[in-house]
Order: C-alpha cells, then sequence, then structure tokens
C-alpha cells in the first residue's frame, strides 16, 4: 500500500483529514513533501496526527525538511494534546545530508519519548524498513504493530553486522517482525499484513479511552449566510489596496454572525466574537492594513478579554505593519506596538492565525505571526508574509546607500544601484509567496480560500483536546 | 336470541386481530390467546384481556381444545371464535365449547364431522346431487390393489388425505411409477398432521381452476350464497392469490354453482359462513372438492365487492339472528383481488423465514386493506403459518383492482426477512393473470424460481448501492464523537475516494465515492456513474438528481453503520437488500470443507445416508420438518458422506451443519476409511 492509502484506511471512514505541511522542499533539491505524509485525521473518533514515511521517495529516507516537517508536527501534536501515530517504513537518515540529519534525528527520538511523558500515547505501525536511527521509531513508541514477513527493525542489518562481528545473519532474525514479537518483545502485535496492521491501530486508539480535555463545541453551527466561493473575490489583486476582512468574516463563521467589538475606535483593526462550527471564536482582523496606536491597544484589550472567558482567537493577517512617522513616533508607536506584542505573546488561550493578504514587518509579529506560535498558521495562495514588501524594502536599501555613499563622499552609482534595487525586488518577490514561506514550514498549509471554515473548524476541533485556560492574573488594562 | 358480551378468539395473528376489528365496532369485548411464542404479538396485546397458552408449539397451545375452553371460562368469555386453521373444523372442540354453554361461532359439531371426511363429504354431495370426482378409499389397500384402483379411476391422479386441507397430504400422481410412494407419504403426513392416516385417489382435473362459493346459513333454515372466489393461483396446494369474481364465471354459472352450494349446505344442516370448494375445468364443468366449515383466509375479496362484513354475520348467525335482507339481496360491486404475503424464499423452495420483521410499512391507499398479524418489530417464529399479512385491494374493475394491489406491494417497505412480495407483483403483472388466463398450474409453468427474482434489476441494484453508501456516509457523520459539521470525508489534498462494498445476494457491490459542493461523484465495481445531484442526505431517506430527473431513496440501516450493518433501499426501482461487507475482513470460522448446514431451524424427520456411503449429485441426504414443512436436503456433487452430525428426530439450529461430504475429484478416488 501507499503512503496515502494506508492513511484512507487508517481514518475513520468519512472524517476529515488535514493534511500539514504538504509544501515542505519545495524548490530544494528534495522532493516535495520531504517523503513524509503528514496530518490530522480522526481515528475511532480521536484526532491523532498521523505521520507517514513514503517509502516510494527515496526508500522513506529522512532529509533535512523531513526533521523540519516531523519536528513541526510533533509540536502540533504536543500543544494541543494528540496521541501520534507514525507509519513506519524508513531507511533511515539521507546519508548524503547526515550532517544536517544526525542532530535533528536524536532531538524526533527525544521529543517523542517527552510526548509519550506527556501523557500522549504513540503508536507506531511498522510496516517494512526500520534500520538504524529508524528503529527508534518503533523503539521510542508506546506501541509497536509489525506485519508478519514484511516489517524489517535492527540496528544494524546483515551487511553491517558482517562487517561489524563477522557474524552470518539474515533479515528475520535480526529483525523481522516474528522475532520481535515473539523473540526481543519490541512488538506488542503481529499483523498477519498490511491492513491488519492498520485494524489492530485503530483498535489500539479505540482503546486509549482518549477524552478532550476542552469543551465541546456549543453555539449553533450553522453554515455562514453567504457562499465560501465568493471568497476567491475578495482579496485584492494588488497588496496596496486593502479589503474590508468583514467580508471574510461573513463567509467563515457560523450563520455570518460577527458582533463587533469596539467598532468605532481604532477601525483599522477589527474586533468581534463569532464562532465557527459551533466553537466560540475571537476575531482579529486587519481592515487598513496599518496598524496605528489605537488599533494595537484595541488588539492588547480584546486578547486580554479573550484571554479572561477562554476564548480562542482567530487572527486574519493582512497587515504593512506598524504606522511609521514622526507623530506617530513621538505618540508612542513602539510603546503601544509593544503592548499588542506583549498581549499576543503571553496569551493562553489557543490562536489561530490564517494570512488572507499580506503580513510585514511587526505587524506579522502583532497579528501572531510563526514566531509568535499560534497553534495553527495557515496562508491564502494569494498571501505574501516579509520583513516588508518588495518595492518598499529594495527603496530602504537604495537610500540607505545613497546616503552612505554621502556619508563616505564616493560617488553614487545610479545604474548599479537600479540593478540593486532590481535583483533585491525580484528576490524578494520570490521569497515571501505563500510557496516560499510553506516550503520553509513558516505555515502548516497553504489552503484555498473556500476551505477556510472546514480549516479553521477541524483546528479549532483539535485545540479543544487540550484544555482552554486563558493568562489570569491582573485586570483588564483599559485601553 | 343468544346475547354475545364477550368473545375469545382461539386463534392468532391477523385472524384474530381481523374478529377483534368487528368486536369493537359491534361493542363486543375482546379475549385473547396466545403461546409462549406469542407473548409479545399483536393480537396479544390488542384484546381487551388476553390469557396464555403456555408452551410454544401448536398442540401445546392453540390446538389444545381444554386450555381454550379454561381459558374462556377464566375470563368470563360467553362465546368462542375459532378462526381459520387450528381448531376452526374440529368437531370435538365444537362441542367442548357448546358442553361448557360457551357460544361457538361455526357450525354444528355434525356438520364439522361430515365435511370433515372428505369420503363422507363425497358421499352426502353426490348423493345431493353436486356433481363430484370419482375416487376410491385406498388407506387399507395392498400395492396391487391399489395399482388396479389406480388404473380404474385413470391417470393422471391425485392422491389425498381424508381429514387433510391447505394441500397436506396430497401428492400428484401422474402415472403408476410414484404411485405407492405418494400413498405412503401422504398416509405419514396425514397422521402426524391429523392423526387420520385415511386418504383416497381422485381423479385430476388437468389445468384446473379452484373456484369456491361462499355461503351464509342462519339457524333459522336459509341459506345464501354470497358468490364466488377465484384461487387458482397456488403454490404447493396453498392459495397466494384470490379473487372475486372470478374472470372464467358468468351470471348463468355463478347462479347454478350458487345453488350447489347452497344445496352441499344444506345436505349437512349447515349454519354459520362457511366455503364450498368446486375444482373446474377448461370447459366451466365444476365438481365439488370440499366444503371449509370456517371463515376462509381470503373472505375479504367477498367482504370488499359485497360491502358485508362476514365476520359480523358470523356473530349474528350465533346469536340466533336470521340473515337480514342486507345479505341475501347481496350483489356483486366491482372487483377484489386478495394477495397472501407470506415471510418464505420464493426462490429457494418458499423456504420458510423466522426472526424479526425490522420494518413492516404500507403506504395507505383507498380501497386497499391489510389484514396483518405483524407490525415493524414483530418476530416471525417457526412454530406456527408463515403467512404475515394479506393485501387486499377494490376497484371498479378487475384491472384496476390488480394495478393498485401490484403497486401497493411494490411499494411497500418490508425488511428483516425475505417474503414472496416480489413474486406476488410478479404474478399480478404477469400477462396470463392480467388475461383471467389462471389455473392452478400456473406457478408450474412460471416457475417461482424465476418469477420470484427481485424486482430491483440489476441496474437498480447499483443505485441502491450508491445511495446506502451514501446513506451510511450521514449516519456516519451523525454519530461522529468529534468535527460532526465538518464536510463528510473532506480533503486539502485530495486522495483516493473513500469506497465501501456491499453484497447483495449473490453479486458484489463496490461503491467509490466523492462528495463535492452537493454533487457525488461515484464509481461502481470500477465504472463511472454519471454525476448525481445530491438533494437530500439522510440516514433515512436520500435523493438524488441524475439527468435532471429525482429520485428518492427510502433507506434503513441496521447495525452499525461503520462496521458490519444492512441497509435496505426502497425505492420506485424496487427494494434492494444490501448486507455491508466489513472494512476489515475478520478471520473467517473454521468449519469443515463439504459441510451440509440446516437451512432453517426444524427436526431431522429421516436420516437416509450412512456414514461412508458414496452419493450422486442431487441425492436425498436427510429430511427436515421445519415450519409445517418436509425440506429435503439433498447432496451438492457426488461424494463420500464423512460424517452424519445429526439424530433422526433431532432438532436443529439454523446452520448446524448436518452431514460432512468429501467430494468426489475427478481422477482422485475417494479415500476410504
Amino acid at each position: 500500500m501507499l503512503a496515502r492509502e494506508r492513511i484512507e484506511l487508517l481514518l475513520d471512514e468519512d472524517s476529515a483529514f488535514l493534511e500539514l505541511m504538504p509544501f515542505v522542499g519545495w524548490h530544494s533539491e528534495f522532493t516535495v513533501g520531504a517523503s513524509l505524509v503528514t496530518g490530522i485525521g480522526v481515528i475511532e473518533g480521536v484526532e491523532v496526527m498521523v505521520i507517514a514515511h513514503d517509502p516510494t521517495v527515496r526508500g522513506g529516507t529522512l532529509n533535512p525538511h523531513s526533521f523540519k516537517k516531523v519536528s513541526r508536527a510533533m509540536e502540533i501534536a504536543k500543544e494541543n494534546r494528540l496521541p501520534l501515530m507514525t507509519l513506519v517504513e524508513s531507511g533511515g537518515a539521507d546519508l548524503p545530508t547526515q550532517a544536517e540529519v544526525a542532530i535533528p534525528g536524536g532531538r524526533m527520538f527525544r521529543d517523542l519519548t517527552d510526548h509519550s511523558a506527556a501523557g500522549l500515547p504513540t503508536i507506531a505501525l511498522v510496516f517494512g524498513n526500520a534500520t538504524a536511527g529508524g528503529a527508534y521509531m518503533p523503539g521510542m513508541s508506546d506501541y509497536v504493530v509489525m506485519v508478519r514477513g514484511q516489517s524489517k527493525v535492527f540496528l544494524g542489518g546483515p551487511p553491517l553486522v558482517k562487517m561489524a562481528t563477522g557474524e552470518e545473519s539474515d533479515d528475520e532474525s535480526l529483525g523481522g517482525a516474528e522475532m520481535h514479537a515473539r523473540t526481543s518483545g519490541l512488538a506488542d502485535y503481529l499483523a498477519e499484513n498490511e491492513v491488519d496492521a492498520i485494524r489492530i491501530g485503530r483498535e489500539i486508539v479505540r482503546r486509549l479511552n482518549w477524552r478532550k480535555l476542552g469543551p465541546g463545541p456549543s453555539e449553533p453551527p450553522d453554515e455562514p449566510l453567504y457562499p465560501a466561493e465568493q471568497l476567491l473575490g475578495i482579496p485584492s489583486y494588488e497588496p496596496k489596496v486593502p479589503f474590508d476582512p468583514r467580508d471574510v468574516v461573513a463567509r467563515i463563521v457560523d450563520g455570518s454572525r460577527f458582533d463587533e467589538f469596539k467598532p468605532l475606535y481604532g477601525s483599522s483593526l477589527v474586533t468581534g466574537w463569532a464562532s465557527l462550527h459551533g466553537y466560540p471564536l475571537g476575531v482579529l482582523a486587519n481592515a487598513r492594513g496599518v496598524l496605528l496606536s489605537e488599533e494595537a491597544e484595541k488588539a492588547a484589550q480584546f486578547i486580554q478579554l479573550a484571554n479572561q472567558v477562554d476564548t480562542p482567537l482567530l487572527f486574519l493577517q493582512n497587515t504593512t505593519g506598524y504606522m511609521v512617522g514622526k507623530t506617530y513616533e513621538q505618540n508612542g508607536i513602539i510603546k503601544d506596538g509593544a503592548k499588542m506584542i506583549n498581549a499576543v505573546t503571553n496569551s493562553r488561550v489557543p490562536h489561530l492565525t490564517v494570512n488572507i493578504g499580506v503580513s510585514y514587518g511587526a505587524g506579522n509579529y502583532g497579528m501572531c505571526g510563526r514566531a509568535f506560535g499560534p497553534r495553527f498558521l495557515f496562508s491564502w495562495a494569494n498571501s505574501k508574509t516579509a520583513v516588508m514588501g518588495p518595492q518598499q524594502l529594495a527603496g530602504v536599501m537604495s537610500i540607505v546607500a545613497k546616503q552612505s555613499a554621502a556619508d563616505r563622499g564616493v560617488p553614487f552609482d545610479e545604474k548599479a544601484d537600479t540593478r540593486m534595487r532590481e535583483a533585491v525586488q525580484a528576490q524578494i518577490e520570490r521569497e515571501e509567496t505563500a510557496l516560499a514561506n510553506s516550503s520553509r514550514v513558516y505555515d502548516d498549509a497553504i489552503i484555498d480560500p473556500r476551505d477556510t471554515r472546514t480549516v479553521l473548524g477541524i483546528c479549532l476541533s483539535v485545540v479543544h483536546n487540550a484544555e482552554i485556560r486563558g493568562q489570569r492574573g491582573y485586570g483588564v488594562f483599559r485601553m | 336470541m343468544t346475547s354475545m358480551k364477550m368473545l375469545l378468539v382461539a386463534n392468532r395473528g391477523e385472524i384474530a386481530r381481523r374478529i377483534f376489528r368487528t368486536c369493537r365496532e359491534m361493542g363486543i369485548a375482546t379475549a385473547a390467546v396466545y403461546s409462549d411464542a406469542d407473548a409479545d404479538a399483536l393480537h396479544a396485546s390488542e384484546a381487551d384481556v388476553a390469557v396464555r397458552l403456555p408452551g410454544v408449539t401448536p398442540a401445546e397451545t392453540y390446538l389444545n381444545p381444554d386450555l381454550l375452553v379454561t381459558a374462556a371460562i377464566a375470563v368470563g368469555a360467553d362465546s368462542v371464535h375459532p378462526g381459520y386453521g387450528f381448531l376452526s373444523e374440529n368437531a370435538a372442540f365444537a362441542r367442548a365449547c357448546t358442553d361448557k354453554e360457551l357460544t361457538f361461532v361455526g357450525p354444528p359439531a355434525e356438520a364439522i364431522e361430515a365435511m370433515g371426511s372428505k369420503l363422507t363429504a363425497k358421499t352426502m354431495m353426490s348423493a345431493a346431487g353436486v356433481p363430484t370426482l370419482p375416487w376410491t378409499d385406498v388407506s387399507d389397500l395392498e400395492e396391487d390393489k391399489l395399482r388396479r384402483v389406480a388404473e380404474d379411476i385413470g391417470y393422471p391422479l391425485l392422491v389425498k388425505a381424508s381429514s387433510g386441507g391447505g394441500g397436506r397430504g396430497m401428492r400428484q400422481v401422474l402415472d403408476g411409477h410414484g404411485l405407492f410412494d405418494a400413498v405412503t407419504g401422504a398416509k405419514r403426513e396425514a397422521a402426524a398432521a391429523f392423526s387420520d392416516a385415511t386418504v383416497f385417489l381422485e381423479r385430476l382435473v388437468v389445468q384446473p381452476r379452484h373456484v369456491e362459493i361462499q355461503v351464509l346459513a342462519d339457524s333459522h333454515g336459509s341459506v345464501v350464497a354470497l358468490f364466488e372466489r377465484e384461487c387458482s393461483i397456488q403454490r404447493r396446494y396453498q392459495k397466494i392469490i384470490e379473487e372475486s369474481p372470478s374472470p372464467a364465471v358468468d351470471d348463468a354459472l355463478r347462479e347454478r354453482m350458487g345453488n350447489a352450494a347452497v344445496s352441499a349446505a344444506r345436505a349437512v344442516g349447515y349454519v354459520g359462513a362457511g366455503t364450498v370448494e368446486f375444482v373446474m375445468d377448461t370447459d366451466g364443468h365444476y365438481y365439488f372438492l370440499e366444503m371449509n366449515t370456517r371463515l376462509q383466509v381470503e373472505h375479504p375479496v367477498t367482504e370488499l365487492v359485497t360491502g358485508i362484513d362476514l365476520v359480523r354475520q358470523q356473530l349474528l348467525v350465533a346469536m340466533g339472528e336470521p340473515v337480514p335482507a342486507e345479505v341475501s339481496e347481496a350483489v356483486i360491486t366491482g372487483h377484489a383481488v386478495e394477495a397472501r404475503l407470506y415471510a418464505e424464499n420464493p426462490v429457494e423452495q418458499f423456504l420458510p423465514q423466522t426472526g424479526t420483521l425490522e420494518t413492516f410499512d404500507f403506504d395507505t391507499v383507498p380501497g386497499v386493506r391489510i389484514d396483518s398479524g405483524v407490525e415493524s418489530g414483530s418476530s416471525i417464529s417457526q412454530y406456527y403459518d408463515p403467512m404475515v399479512a394479506k393485501v387486499i385491494s377494490w376497484a371498479p374493475n378487475r384491472a384496476e383492482a390488480i394495478r393498485k394491489l401490484s403497486t401497493v406491494l411494490a411499494g411497500a417497505r418490508i425488511h428483516g426477512l425475505v417474503t414472496n412480495r416480489d413474486l406476488l407483483v410478479r404474478i399480478l403483472r404477469h400477462p396470463e393473470f392480467l388475461a383471467g388466463d389462471t389455473d392452478t398450474g400456473f406457478l408450474v409453468r412460471h416457475p417461482p424460481a424465476e418469477l420470484g427474482k427481485p424486482l430491483a434489476e440489476p441496474e437498480a441494484e447499483q443505485l441502491h448501492a450508491v445511495a446506502a453508501s451514501l446513506a451510511l456516509l450521514a449516519q456516519k457523520r451523525a454519530n461522529a464523537s468529534v468535527q460532526q459539521t465538518v464536510p463528510a470525508a473532506w480533503r486539502n489534498n485530495a486522495s483516493q475516494m473513500q469506497n465501501v462494498t456491499f453484497q447483495v445476494a449473490e453479486a458484489q457491490y463496490r461503491v467509490d465515492y466523492v462528495l463535492a459542493h452537493g454533487t457525488v461523484l461515484a464509481r461502481v465495481n470500477n465504472e463511472d456513474f454519471p454525476e448525481l445531484l445530491l438533494r437530500t442526505l439522510a440516514p433515512e431517506r436520500v435523493i438524488l438528481e441524475i439527468d435532471g430527473v429525482r429520485t428518492a431513496f427510502e433507506v434503513t440501516i441496521s447495525g452499525e453503520a461503520a462496521a458490519s450493518c444492512v441497509v435496505h433501499v426502497d425505492s420506485r426501482l424496487g427494494y434492494t437488500k444490501l448486507i455491508r461487507e466489513p472494512r476489515f475482513g475478520a478471520p473467517s470460522a473454521a468449519e469443515p470443507g463439504g459441510s451440509l448446514t440446516a437451512p432453517m431451524p426444524g427436526s431431522v424427520v429421516r436420516v437416509l445416508v450412512e456414514v461412508g456411503e458414496e452419493v450422486i449429485a442431487g441425492q436425498p441426504l436427510l429430511i427436515l420438518e421445519a415450519m409445517k414443512m418436509e425440506h429435503t436436503v439433498t447432496s451438492p456433487y457426488p461424494g463420500l458422506v464423512r460424517e452424519v452430525a445429526v439424530n433422526q428426530g433431532a432438532a436443529v439450529r439454523d446452520g448446524e451443519v448436518l452431514v460432512v461430504l468429501e467430494q468426489e475429484d475427478e481422477g482422485r478416488p475417494l479415500s476410504r476409511y
């Protein structure tokens, strides 16, 4: 069976599967996806992080991108309290890039143990090879299922053993499923075939007695009044032209019901309450790109309110950053921006972030960008993420260079400057795209805007596996 | 005049309920009796009072006169209605009732006795001038004497049990070859069923119609004939479709037959409702067959064409009232047809089905009457007749009555047990039947194995399989403990289709499907289906639009949608029972190869082979009796009997291993031990 076929059979029939990080390694020397398929699926009614090796890509060997992907998947699983199911069939580390994988590989096994220690079961279904480092995958898992005549789990295969000790051996006696089930005890279950292994994997999950710690959906989960199809027409082609995020909210939240908070204050940022697939939700969305002091304070207050009542937050990013300029600096935009970043950083309710337009500069931080650890971060295909826009960045560099030349009293090469600006602009245009960011695991997936409600609905259900508890300890500062 | 305050019905099922209905209309209190197997039966819960008859077999319960009389006295009933079958034609029971001053709703015991013996009856009828067929009592004849008698009457002929009815103890003999076996078999069956091994030979009418006359006689000497019923559509001498009037009877013939029936009733001093049965040849000659001294199963067709409640008339006569003018002046209006719905499998030699009737649901249509003893959830036991209901339609003319009946039957939702529904519908739609060309050989000419096939064609089964997959999907989503409102089988990165496999009789359907924005893309057994628009999706109802046409599918899921379950789909295309194959096959239970298992619960009447015996294909191995029928278990292939797992007289469970056969391989001699 192929990796995806295994996953399909593993999941509950007709349940959803949210595949994560499918574009990892895009535009790199490795195959897109990094020889892994990972995502969150429902098994016997339990939301489980599934990581499947794809043995059709370089024998399922793990390259530097693979480790980034596994590491992020396990982070998601840990933060959201998900059991972990690994479908093992991997030749181990990608040897030509061993320098880059040896340390992350070790980290993976440590994370696996940590996961188990946190009360989150780890299950390995071993379909084939799990050699050397790969052997620790089942080795560090709580439950191990092996397939008769197919699984091979050993620290060293027959050639390595022959080299090391001169001993003659064969695959089956060194690491066969039967041997591990009867002699070594590494296999807890001996499956007759792959389908049987998947059946056993499902039974293990059924017996986990899994209880979500967060509350279930509590609001009517009716569909929005406006069709999701229209979401394709809402974002601007030209990032400079802002669009009203209420048009987006109306197409993703339950019944298009949105109770706006502070609508008359700091109107460049929309805040308000809604529910999505029945889960209560606070929404922060950029309305006109730029964040001013009022917007920053409004956000800080709103984030505290959500923490006070344990309500998850959704950030819809379309920001060019905090306002610059004499007036704003003198009014303390840095201090106000810091309040917002402080509130985002210390908020303890789950954050979900979707980049629906652009995410530039410190606006990316304030609107809970990747560095601020949202539970999930998704990008619409049109979205861009960078320090600033390509033109601005090239312009800034040009101005700085001109200033530097003037300071040193050397003539400024206008031609070279033009070439530099074009090159820089082109580079940023390449690097700011959703694909480029997704390739580096700067998001969890690029999504079709029409799927936003479904993706967020799954994520909200997933985050409620963990306790939902906001930051407490001080009263809400009025801003 | 006797008054009637409480009537005990010494019967069960639909006829008990039928009688209670009239009692309620007449203000008469009702008393039911029930065996342990019928503790939850409808008839027992509907009556004002119900008395338990300990035990399950008919002999322990509904055939036990003492228990029934005791029950009637215990509840203070003043009258007893025997229904049909059981003790309805038992003179001793009629006497036992009258001895205890209970009004027996039926003829005098003497009339029952006279008609109970077919031989006595035939003699009396000949004397009364009613036409009869030549016959001879052969109960005590040696084989060679028997052959001479048979040749005198002439082949083909029938062996009949004198006390028999409903085809029990009856055998057809086409030539001298099977004569002795037929007589012996009839005697054995008659002795077991009626405690009377008297059998006689009678000339067989070729291509006969079965036409009977309903009579009603009061205790003041009037006898009225209430026209004929034609009951020619029979399987194994059991009527399954009856109608009135008969397409073969005109006014003059009706008059003559009516007069003959009245003479027959008078000859035995008949009182009450009775039926004089005639066999009619292709030239319209009719001969007395027998008189049933009770209410017939098919009485509703007469009720619908005359507007007379025959049970009410029975009760009035029993109270001593004269036959009223509405009966003596009755005329036939329109046409009525009745179909008997049996829990039996027509394509497997009418094998009776036992178990739970999960769904039993008919559309309400004006002019359609349903007399049933069951409802959704009722269980059908192995102890009694497997008839579950009678469906009767009335219309101004024959064609319309037939069409109405077939439509209602075809649209009924009947799940859980195989029934003869599809056979009934196909008979009702058969050109010969529609033309009125019916005789008792209809189902011989048109084998039930063919005619009883499911109404749903293979294309319909495919569509039903798709609808079943979607209903299961809806059920699974409704049962989901997390992400319940998220779109079914949603993928952000398209993957393979969802799939589910169903078993439909011998066929298997694998359905692959994917849902997107209200459309369904499906493949059945790897062939693409046209795009379907999903109009309604619920576990119990799926509406699909195909090429601009909407079709509704009513679905019932029994069992766990995500695991093993049975899905029943009804639509205008027919009914399909789909058994979901488990997603993960379980290891199969080990059963020695070549085992022949009991097709149903029953008892072993005779074991015909011994261990080590070589058998040929089709050879009878043993005989089972179940649900009043003998079933012969035959060898499916030539082979060697390895094991006989049961003894004569043993009770066997459904699926119990009876005989283990080693199949003879070509070129490999059988091993002996």
